[in-house]
């Protein structure tokens, strides 16, 4: 099989996934096992496509040309591999949690929302192979789109408003402020393709620079930094399997990986180190992340509460990419994985809870961690590896960014970094405490529901075991900036 | 000239503003033509007797001018008919007065 | 024997849609009149197409009538200019003739059809005329029969809402006024250079190269009634009501056609005659028409946010997109006057599109379509709802439609032009584009209601889909628009380079 099938082939398998879905909707287990399927297929390939990339090979694609200097193309870059990996393997766990999960609630139009959870997966996966700048935002558009039955899925008011708020930030920044600032690109160099070290290089007037990042962050709104943050706890009112796919499958993690690969394959880290555009952009995210996790410490709805780390986790990720050194770009693409892995465990957990015993508030939590023994040691392996302590996957991200800020020297920016850790330790784990020290006076009636159980242990086992093989990992991160 | 368009502004009574706009034209065409005025011509007539004559061409447009403006009148005199019989008044206040009514 | 029609052909896809208006006018059948104007458009398209041909060859055609020499007689001119404006007309009326046939049955009284034909063809045949003549007077009668026309098929609405006839009245009003000062501005120019012909008009006003008031004066009155006619804000009044109150297949023809074919005779009075007079030029240009578009932008898009009637949200993202266009002209250079024309094309068959599936669902819901009337049709009626949803991405620029091809040509004429101010208002009215678009898909698939589908006419939907498709296609393969754009481009920066 040639590799340019093989891309085709992995980027159409959510489709079918969906088309097969909607022919099979009259069937419940069949239609919803395309998803488990699909998922298998496109993990298979997501890891041919990593091996591929640890061994040189190219991926590479052109279908059409859309205008001068500009194709459409997909052509799979190392941080690519890494986004597509994490999406692919985590569509699994979600697909068979979503089973459990739309079931137990009891939720409605379960065939839309199957196929739409496919199709945003698509997305995501065409956003990780894109070849240029302009089919990633052809397919950054169509992630915001697709995702947006899935936000408003309950139809009623508050949904209703929770996704036009969701849809208006993230298509009208993209419309305001990434679109011009790709067309602004192409302008200037004539191309939008992804290339090592950038293209910007000699051609972007530097004194524009601050400007064009700004466009670019702002732009990309999935990446949440303040002030654009507001739809992503507005977008809590979703079903659970949806924050999920929001925070660490899809939308969020699509969002800072195009702010990534922007400012790897288009601006360029040495440019940018040149210029020192991003200056600005690092104390802003510094700032997002201090006051995200202090909001969330004020949240007592555990799902709000994790909206909030989100965004404090994600500006970790544009911490990395404005720091633009060598060691924070790799920290912030190791992050991406670390991440999802660790986030996708606690909405599972939030998800399991919620079905199991209908609680959503942290206070309400006491005394259910040695009714739900499993569910609270998976939410504790999660929330550990995202605080990142050893021997969790997620130490190894903080500890580059860490590195990454003292190779800029930006010392303070490492402090920011440590009280942020602190902060973390108190927000995600006063559940656990909640769960396993108070004791409830009134018994309440729990519902079994093994499907939404076992994914979580598995990506919370994940979280501990991949610590030791993270070198699998770091091979095609260390390729992402050479 | 002014005067047509002037009355078509104002008037509230959907056939005064036909009116106006009749005013209107007829003033830009009596212009056009008097642009065909040659001084001391005669009539465009092809004789051997005359060599100065005012230019026939403005005449000649003015009439395509004319039958368009009729057609215009007519029309809107046939959309004024229409609408007495759907409102039962021109006046434009009362109408306006009537569609209020209407939405709520 | 068919050569020589052929060599008439320049007049005949003016005359014969006219010639079969009269015909079909009595005709009292309900099908006969749609059979007789499919098999003469059928004609007009290979006529288009033929000329089309000539004209890439001997790159200009200039008919004369009755072989009367201008500047006595009236010429028609084809030339790279207005050639790919051509083919699109040609293409457009035919399909959403093809379209109206149940429309019309369903809007009007069975017994008017065959007038309705008649109007039709009257409008298609005069409208076709702006296209191609080379005469300023000439013009004037075109742009007349052309309003006449439209208006007696808007008040054709009446039927279905008295109020059809107001706004019918009041395009009549409005339109005679706007044709009168274009005539008044012809009548100076004759006073001055003795012809109306624009070839030979050139030539005689390089004599007053230096400008004379009553130039400037015949000019001004010219631009001002264009300017009505066209709909340029703030002279726009007129259009919201005719649009949303006319009949739906009529909507069809004056959204996608009427405004485009006059502002592409705007740009072409612009740079081809009065760009002798530079000063003056730039002074409309940058004084009027910039400052008006950019307002017309903002203002057309922001109205349409408040709207709860469909076609007047349409008829008011109209403006705006007229906007589009006189932003791009007021440029006045080759990347602006391209990219004007990209939209000119692009936002017809984007409009075109929407009035279209929006019209349909006028007879289906047989009332007015209001926001709260749609809800659930993307489950009731899929095929038209998706071809809506498809038109209205295109319509906020979004990549693989055409309209992100206008927006790709609109903001490089701007860089290129250093227009940022302007560049961050296209941005924004393209945002709010989606504001009122995704009110229309909220209330089409995520109401509270969730009917059953239900059957869908194909010769309704077959035509809306045409547009649809095409809308995709010149989205990945824009170069036959791009290159007949450049083309009108390059023929009017002629004077411009000079």
């Amino acid at each position: 099989m040639s590799n340019s099938f093989l891309l085709l082939l992995g980027i159409a398998t959510p489709l079918i996934a969906a088309l097969f879905s909607y022919l099979t909707r009259y069937n419940n287990n069949l239609r919803d096992s395309f998803g488990i399927i699909g998922g298998i297929v496109t993990l298979i390939i997501s890891l041919r496509v990593f091996h591929g990339i640890q061994s040189n090979e190219i991926f590479e694609i052109t279908l059409f040309n859309l205008f001068e200097g500009v194709d459409f193309t997909f052509r799979v870059t190392p941080l690519g591999s890494i986004f597509s990996l994490v999406a692919s393997s985590l569509w699994i766990m979600a697909s068979i949690y979503t089973i459990g999960y739309m079931r137990g609630a009891g939720e409605k139009n379960q065939t839309r929302f199957v196929i739409f959870y496919s199709i945003a997966i698509h997305a995501a996966l065409s956003i990780a192979w894109s070849g240029n700048l302009l089919v990633l935002f052809i397919f950054y558009e169509i992630l915001t789109f697709s995702t947006f039955p899935l936000v408003g899925h309950k139809q009623n008011s508050e949904s209703q408003s929770a996704g036009r708020l969701y849809l208006s930030i993230l298509v009208g920044t993209s419309l305001i402020f990434f679109l011009p600032a790709i067309f602004w690109i192409w302008l200037e160099t004539g191309t939008l393709n992804f290339q090592d070290g950038g293209i910007l290089i000699n051609k972007f007037p530097i004194e524009y620079m601050s400007f064009l990042i700004a466009l670019l962050v702002f732009g990309i709104g999935k990446a949440a930094i303040m002030p654009i943050h507001r739809w992503l706890p507005a977008a809590m009112v979703a079903p659970t399997p949806v924050s999920a796919l929001l925070h660490a499958v899809a939308v969020v993690k699509a969002g800072v990986f195009s702010f990534l690969v922007v400012i790897v394959y288009i601006v360029g880290p040495d440019y940018l180190l040149q210029t020192n555009s991003s200056d600005w952009l690092v104390w802003l995210a510094c700032f997002t992340i201090m006051a995200s996790s202090i909001i969330a410490i004020t949240k007592d709805d555990l799902k709000a509460r994790l909206a909030y780390s989100t965004i404090s986790q994600l500006s970790y990720i544009i911490l990395g990419a404005a720091l633009a050194s060598s060691l924070a770009i790799k920290g912030a693409s190791f992050h991406i994985i670390t991440h999802a892995l660790g986030k996708i465990t606690l909405f599972f957990c939030a998800g399991a809870i919620y079905v199991t015993a209908h609680i959503k508030k942290v206070s309400e939590l006491k005394g259910l961690g040695f009714k739900l023994p499993l569910i609270f040691v998976a939410y504790t392996l999660g929330a550990l590896s995202i605080i990142g302590v050893p021997p969790f996957i997620g130490s190894w991200s903080k500890f580059y960014l860490i590195m990454g800020s003292l190779e800029r020297e930006f010392i303070f920016v490492a402090i920011i970094l440590g009280v942020s850790s602190l902060l973390n330790i108190y927000y995600l784990l006063q559940p656990v405490v909640i769960g396993f020290t108070q004791t409830r006076k009134k018994e309440i009636k729990l519902i079994k529901s093994p499907l939404t159980v076992w994914p979580p242990v598995i990506t919370g086992i994940g979280c501990l075991i991949l610590f030791f093989y993270s070198d699998y990992f770091i091979h095609n991160v260390n390729r992402v900036i050479t | 000239m002014m005067g047509g368009l002037f009355i078509i502004i104002t008037s509230q009574n959907y056939l005064k503003k036909i009116v106006g706009l009749a005013i209107f034209q007829t003033a830009v065409f009596v212009f056009f033509v008097s642009l065909a005025k040659v001084l001391d011509g005669t009539a465009p007539i092809l004789t051997k007797s005359l060599s100065v004559y005012s230019n026939p061409l403005p005449h000649v447009l003015i009439l395509t001018a004319i039958v368009v403006g009729v057609a215009t009148s007519a029309l809107g005199l046939a959309l004024v008919l229409q609408i007495y019989k759907n409102y039962g008044t021109i006046e434009e206040k009362e109408i306006e007065n009537l569609e209020l009514k209407s939405d709520k | 024997m068919f050569d020589l029609f052929l060599d008439d052909a320049p007049a005949l896809v003016v005359v014969l849609p006219l010639i079969a208006s009269a015909i079909i006018a009595f005709m009292p059948s309900k099908i006969w009149p749609w059979i007789i104007s499919m098999i003469v458009l059928v004609f007009h398209l290979a006529l288009s197409l033929h000329l089309i041909e000539e004209v890439s060859i001997s790159k200009i055609i200039i008919y004369e009538f009755g072989n009367w020499e201008p500047p006595w007689g009236i010429s028609f001119k084809i030339d790279g200019v207005n050639s790919g404006l051509q083919i699109l007309f040609s293409s457009f009326v035919l399909i959403s003739t093809f379209y109206s046939r149940k429309i019309f049955l369903n809007e009007i009284e069975a017994e008017d059809t065959g007038k309705a034909y008649s109007l039709w063809l009257l409008a298609i045949g005069s409208l076709n005329g702006i296209i191609l003549t080379n005469d300023i007077f000439n013009l004037f009668v075109f742009l007349e029969i052309s309003a006449l026309a439209s208006i007696s098929l808007i008040s054709l609405g009446a039927g279905l809402n008295r109020k059809a006839l107001l706004a019918a009245f009041n395009y009549l009003i409005i339109g005679a006024i706007g044709a009168t000062f274009y005539v008044i501005g012809a009548g100076f120019a004759y006073a001055m250079t003795g012809t109306l012909n624009m070839n030979d008009l050139i030539i005689q006003l390089s004599q007053y190269s230096d400008g004379q008031l009553a130039i400037f004066a015949g000019m001004s009155f010219m631009l001002i009634g264009l300017m009505v006619k066209a709909a340029i804000f703030p002279l726009h009044i007129w259009l919201p009501a005719a649009y949303s109150y006319a009949p739906s297949a009529v909507s069809t023809l004056l959204a996608a056609l009427a405004t485009k074919t006059i502002l592409y005779f705007f740009a072409r009075l612009l740079f081809e005659v009065f760009i002798i007079y530079e000063n003056y030029l730039i002074i409309f240009l940058d004084f009027i028409l910039f400052p008006l578009s950019v307002i017309a932008i903002f203002i057309g898009t922001l109205i349409a946010v408040y709207q709860d009637d469909i076609k007047k949200l349409l008829a008011f993202s109209s403006i705006a997109q007229i906007g589009y266009i006189t932003l791009a002209f007021s440029l006045r250079d080759h990347s602006g006057i391209t990219s004007g024309f990209v939209h000119i094309f692009n936002h017809a068959l984007i409009k075109g599109g929407l009035f279209m599936s929006v019209g349909y669902f006028a007879i289906l819901y047989k009332d007015r379509v209001t926001l709260s009337s749609i809800k659930g049709f993307g489950y009731k009626y899929p095929i038209t709802s998706f071809a809506l949803l498809i038109c209205g991405l295109s319509l906020i620029g979004l990549p693989l439609t055409n309209g992100f091809i206008s927006k790709l040509y609109l903001f490089q004429a701007l860089y290129i032009n250093q227009m940022y101010i302007p560049i961050a208002s296209v941005a924004l009215s393209s945002a709010l584009a989606v504001v009122y678009f995704w009110k229309i898909v909220e209330q089409m698939w995520f109401s509270d209601i969730k009917p059953k589908p239900e059957k869908e006419d194909p010769s309704i939907y077959f035509p809306i889909w045409i547009i649809t498709i095409s809308i995709i296609l010149f989205g990945i393969y824009s170069s036959p628009i791009i290159e007949f754009s450049t083309l009108s481009a390059d023929y009017l920066t002629q004077g411009l380079q000079k």
